[in-house]
């Protein structure tokens, strides 16, 4: 019988929050073994449990995945997240890849020189605003359903939700143009799985501080 | 019918060269649409047809595709080429995650400006010999002529492209790796993918001056 998945990342949200969230909406419970400093990171390097030297690293059914995507792809198709046929799948895709690069943004924001963050809100802000959420706001409101594809939750949806609240953090009134992001926020919110995983107590990661950003420095020397 | 897919993009490798490679490997015949102008894009955006505001786009079946992964992940359902079963496709997205890591430090490259280019060609050059190739090295001595369930994948796609490219730059870059020069011979050999190595080919050439340039004119804000 396989295990519980086993995540292996700093303790922090990073490249893994998005998989806690994918699995946690899943109703998948995991473990998490933290990587708090440098040697932690050789070991796993040295023991060849890393497939490129890097994390996010899933132990799960029996592999050792790494590359954020790949795992988050074996878990949406394997707890039926992933639509119901190639063109489905086709959908979800790129609707999780606007969501990507939108929380990419946001994601290197702590890391940038205190001298570029205001312009970089800023931006991050703008694309927002007028690129992404755009997108999904029309998605919404052009088949009236309460998810993004197919009627039915999928993990376009989980990731939309994640990369709402991780857009709010940034500026809380950002949605006040979207009235179906509004409603689509709240609803999904409700999920038990998703509702459970938004209490405190739960492994969703707080957002990175002045400490975190220090202690991921040291780690991977960047 | 739908026709063939159609590809929007400047007229070079970019981002839209992997969908490139795909097509062809699998057989499929594709047309181009080459942006050349800055109003030709912002006539894309205005007319609708770019979800994110972004190339490449790949017109297929009917839907307007974005997003490279995306459009590579569909073409590569679409032709049998993501492995029989789920953890077939595991393996082949991690493998494939991999080399576009490689692939994007290769992607930027003609971009960095002039007094970084050295350094950024010895991360390339200790990416590939260090970290990437090793790994394919490795699975290709336990497996047979492929990297995954020993048939034909988009893994072995593009891990062609990846060493032609990085042998582009470091001609000497697989001299370690028997295992990955024996497959870069066969692959090259697949009929699909011999035909695409032929000149005439859609296959794209190296980014030069005139297309750094054209990118910039049309993509600067």
């Amino acid at each position: 019988m396989a295990g519980k998945p086993k995540l292996h990342y700093t303790k922090g949200r990073g490249k893994m929050e998005s998989i806690r969230w994918l699995l946690a909406a899943a109703g998948v419970e995991f473990e998490e073994e933290f990587i708090e400093t440098k040697e932690d990171l050789e070991k796993l390097r040295n023991d060849g449990s890393l497939l490129f030297q890097q994390v996010p690293m899933v132990e799960i059914d029996g592999m050792k995945m790494v590359q954020t995507r790949a795992i988050l792809s074996y878990i949406a198709a394997k707890y039926n997240l992933y639509g119901k046929d190639l063109k489905e799948r086709a959908w979800i895709d790129m609707y999780v890849e606007g969501t990507t690069d939108l929380m990419g943004m946001i994601m290197y924001l702590p890391f940038q020189p205190a001298d570029t963050k205001e312009k970089n809100l800023a931006l991050i802000i703008e694309r927002v605003t007028t690129r992404y959420f755009p997108v999904y706001e029309k998605a919404l409101k052009d088949h009236g359903h309460d998810y993004l594809v197919g009627n039915k939750l999928s993990w376009a949806d989980i990731h939309l939700l994640e990369a709402i609240l991780m857009a709010e953090e940034c500026k809380p009134d950002i949605l006040s143009a979207f009235p179906l992001l509004q409603a689509f926020k709240g609803r999904t919110s409700n999920i038990p799985t998703i509702k459970k995983f938004l209490q405190p107590g739960s492994q969703r990661k707080p957002p990175a501080d002045e400490k975190f950003v220090a202690v991921v420095r040291k780690i991977f020397n960047i | 019918m739908s026709g063939k897919p159609r590809l929007t993009y400047c007229n070079g490798r970019g981002r839209m060269e992997p969908v490139r490679w795909l097509l062809a490997a699998a057989g499929v015949e594709f047309e181009e649409v080459f942006l050349e102008t800055r109003e030709q894009y912002e006539k894309l955006i205005k007319d609708g047809v770019l979800m994110f505001q972004q190339v490449p786009l790949v017109e297929i079946d009917g839907m307007k595709m974005v997003q490279t992964r995306a459009i590579l992940s569909y073409i590569a359902g679409k032709y049998n080429l993501y492995g029989k079963d789920l953890k077939e496709r595991a393996l082949i997205d991690m493998y494939v995650e991999g080399i576009t890591d490689l692939m994007q430090m290769i992607l930027v490259f003609p971009f960095s400006p002039p007094e970084a280019k050295e350094k950024n060609l010895d991360s390339i050059k200790d990416r590939a010999i260090n970290r990437y190739f090793p790994v394919f090295e490795k699975v290709l001595k336990h497996s047979q002529d492929f990297l995954v369930g020993n048939k034909f994948s988009w893994a072995d796609v593009q891990l062609i492209e990846a060493i032609l490219a990085v042998e582009e730059k470091i001609p000497a870059v697989l001299s370690g790796f028997p295992q990955l020069q024996a497959f870069k011979i066969r692959m090259s050999n697949m009929p699909t993918i011999k035909k695409f190595l032929q000149p005439g080919s859609p296959r794209k050439p190296p980014p030069d001056e005139c297309y750094i340039e054209t990118v910039l004119k049309i993509f600067k804000k």
